[in-house]
């Protein structure tokens, strides 16, 4: 059996390639071979397209037009439900609940994330001590999502006023005369924050990297030029430094807008939705694997789709004129 | 409009490097200062110390009597033109040019004035509109020259503006920024490498070489009296002879000795020399003060052969050699000459020079 499998494993690995190259071979001699000139040049990308057209076909659009189709039928997928679906899920608290808590954390995760980063890859950028401080500030973005998430589990953990406190954020605080130790996961609405301090923590190292690149590649010269002729150093910053990493803000923000539709590990593990911390994907999750309704979770992943193409498309449309500019 | 005043300004980079030495500099108003020498002279850093962009190690810097030394740029009124213009890409011609006058909140009205007159001096009206990017490296410099114009300083700063362009732009450009600055009236302090934009521009010229004030004057005091063998060597082009010789004294006369041939020098020149009797010298001469005779003279001659002629329509330079040196000699291009043929030459001995072989130093 088992080494029907790796004698299986080891013919993919063989066949698999020798098949691609072989379609390129013949495809190529099927359109230069007939004929010559612009028609080879027009029909040959069509011919290299088709395999990748095909893999992206049957595990990407396949799917996504059968999840729309799923979210129009029944908990079992086995009688065509209509909208009733859609129209379930607008009604339903916790689906308009976890909507909200996806547009907080669209909104002041990546307002803090972008800002925090552009900050620190400011300030690091005029200390000696430079690639330390991006190293320990990056550090984060290099531990899993669920790791990072018990461990601020921790950071929050709360023992009743009196106790000793095990949670650092209380512990630290309790230092504070008259501070009362907060259960930080449970004090709604506040804990949505709480949960959104974890992404922060968690990608502003990720956003600093990226900036701090972009801030790199800005002459030195444009910002003496300025300080000459008379900015501040804030004016410097907001004139001509931002305005010339815009495009670099532009990328992070939607990479962050799209992470943060689709964020499920941080509430997953901290909360697990519970008191109104739930978010789209952990909605999804819910009524797919413990409720068992296929139609329903299927139209969140429809809302999260569509919530996803603006964001896509403005991202295109930026890179085209781009191009077109150069 | 302004004096500045440089007092024993130091630079120490964090390495240790003494990037400015000792420098002592005073720059009257409406005068145009050059900061010459090779790359790494420190001129550079002198600017940018004038500038504020570079904190000053030691000494004092005063702008119109004023200590500057922990005044940052933006108080300085001051502008500077950048190597590579440092135009804001993101904005248009027009914002480039504003951009020091919007920040300091002037009327829109007078924002609007200055700078259709400074593109109009400059002749960049039609470009207002137009972003760096879509420009060519000699509107770039304009737009850049514009830019410090607008402001109206006390003080401009030029940071070698014309290196990047090409030698004919160059040449268009140099003669331009001299019309502005006698258009201005206007400080200007102006770094180079290139000691013919010294020589052309220059009220008055800085020598510097590792971070040390060579000489400073004015372009022809520079040229025939330097101070010291660099300079005699820096100025000019093609360069002066420098050529090593032993001093004797035959007969009561004092003579240059060279192996080949001998110079007698006549009285002033001579005395000059006594002390040097029996010692060698460096004997500097310039290009064009090695006179060609079409037939060897009795004293004084030089007889050198031939080894490359170039031609330059106006004046034709010859690199000569005796048997032991090699000079290189201007002459009008009366004559023809050809590569391998003898040719003798008398030095003007009123033009010679003479510099102390230790200390490279001239002997006056």
């Amino acid at each position: 059996m088992e080494i029907a499998g790796i004698l299986f494993t080891l013919a993919m690995a063989l066949i698999v390639p020798v098949v691609f190259l072989s379609y390129l071979f013949v495809s190529e001699k099927a359109a230069g071979g007939r004929r010559r000139g612009t028609q080879t040049a027009r029909s040959l990308p069509v011919f290299w397209l088709i395999p990748a057209a095909v893999v992206l076909g049957f595990f990407l659009i396949y799917p996504m037009i059968d999840t729309i189709v799923l979210s129009f039928m029944n908990a079992d997928s086995t009688r065509f439900a209509g909208g009733e679906n859609y129209a379930h899920l607008f009604s339903d608290r916790a689906f308009l609940i976890a909507l909200r808590n996806n547009l907080l954390w669209i909104v002041f995760f990546t307002l803090v994330t972008v800002t925090l980063g552009l900050i620190l890859a400011v300030l690091t950028d005029r200390v000696r001590y430079e690639a330390v401080a991006k190293a320990v500030l990056f550090l984060p973005a290099s531990i899993s999502l669920v790791a990072a998430s018990v461990i601020w589990k921790f950071m929050y953990a709360f023992r009743p006023a009196g106790e000793s406190q095990i949670g650092l954020v209380n512990a630290a605080l309790s230092v504070v005369p008259g501070f009362q130790p907060q259960a930080w996961l449970f004090d709604v609405p506040f804990n949505n924050a709480a949960l959104m301090v974890v992404g922060v923590w968690i990608w502003t190292g990720f956003a600093l990297v990226i900036f701090s690149a972009s801030l790199k590649g800005i002459s030195k010269d444009l910002v003496e030029a300025a300080r000459i002729d008379g900015a501040r150093e804030i004016t410097v910053f907001f004139r001509i430094v931002l305005p010339l990493m815009s495009k670099t803000v532009t990328v992070v923000v939607t990479y962050f807008v799209i992470t943060v539709l689709k964020i499920f590990d941080i509430v997953y593990v901290m909360t697990n939705g519970n008191l109104d911390t739930e978010v789209l994907a952990n909605r999804m999750y819910k009524e797919m694997f413990n409720f068992r309704n296929f139609g329903r979770a299927s139209v969140i992943a429809v809302m999260l789709l569509v919530a996803v193409v603006p964001v896509v498309v403005m991202n295109m449309r930026k890179f085209a004129r781009g191009k077109a500019g150069k | 409009m302004a004096t500045v005043e440089l007092k024993n300004l130091c630079k120490v980079f964090d390495g240790g490097v003494k990037a400015v030495n000792e420098v002592n500099i005073t720059i009257n108003d409406k005068e145009f200062v050059v900061l010459v020498g090779p790359s790494g002279c420190g001129k550079t850093t002198t600017l940018r110390m004038i500038a504020g962009l570079e904190e000053i190690t030691d000494g004092e810097l005063y702008i119109d009597g004023t200590l500057m030394n922990d005044i940052p740029p933006k108080d300085r009124d001051i502008a500077m033109v950048f190597q590579n213009y440092a135009l804001y890409p993101h904005m248009t011609v027009y914002e480039n040019m504003s951009f020091g006058l919007r920040i300091r909140k002037y009327p829109k009205e007078e924002i609007k004035t200055r700078v259709h007159e400074a593109a109009q001096i400059l002749d960049i009206e039609e470009l207002l509109e137009r972003r760096p990017k879509a420009l060519s490296g000699g509107q770039r410099q304009r737009v850049a020259v514009g830019r410090a114009i607008v402001r109206k300083p006390k003080v401009f700063l030029f940071d070698e503006p014309l290196s990047n362009l090409d030698a004919k732009l160059r040449v268009q450009m140099r003669t331009e920024l001299s019309s502005l600055h006698t258009r201005l009236q206007a400080t200007m302090i102006y770094v180079t490498h290139d000691q013919v934009e010294a020589m052309t521009m220059g009220d008055k010229i800085v020598v510097l070489r590792d971070g040390l004030i060579q000489q400073i004057g004015s372009p022809l005091e520079l040229y025939n009296n330097p101070k010291n063998r660099f300079v005699a060597g820096f100025i000019g082009s093609p360069p002066m002879n420098i050529i090593t010789s032993m001093v004797k004294e035959e007969g009561g006369k004092i003579i240059a000795d060279e192996g080949d041939f001998q110079i007698v020098l006549s009285g002033s020149m001579g005395d000059k020399l006594k002390s040097y009797v029996g010692k060698n010298v460096l004997l500097g001469i310039r290009p064009e003060d090695l006179v060609y005779m079409a037939s060897p003279e009795k004293a004084n001659n030089i007889k050198t052969s031939i080894e490359v002629i170039e031609p330059l329509g106006a004046e034709i330079h010859l690199w000569v050699s005796t048997k032991t040196h090699h000079f290189i000699v201007r002459v009008p291009p009366r004559w023809d000459f050809t590569v391998g043929d003898e040719a003798n030459f008398k030095p003007d001995l009123n033009k010679i020079q003479f510099f102390d072989v230790g200390t490279e130093e001239a002997i006056l």
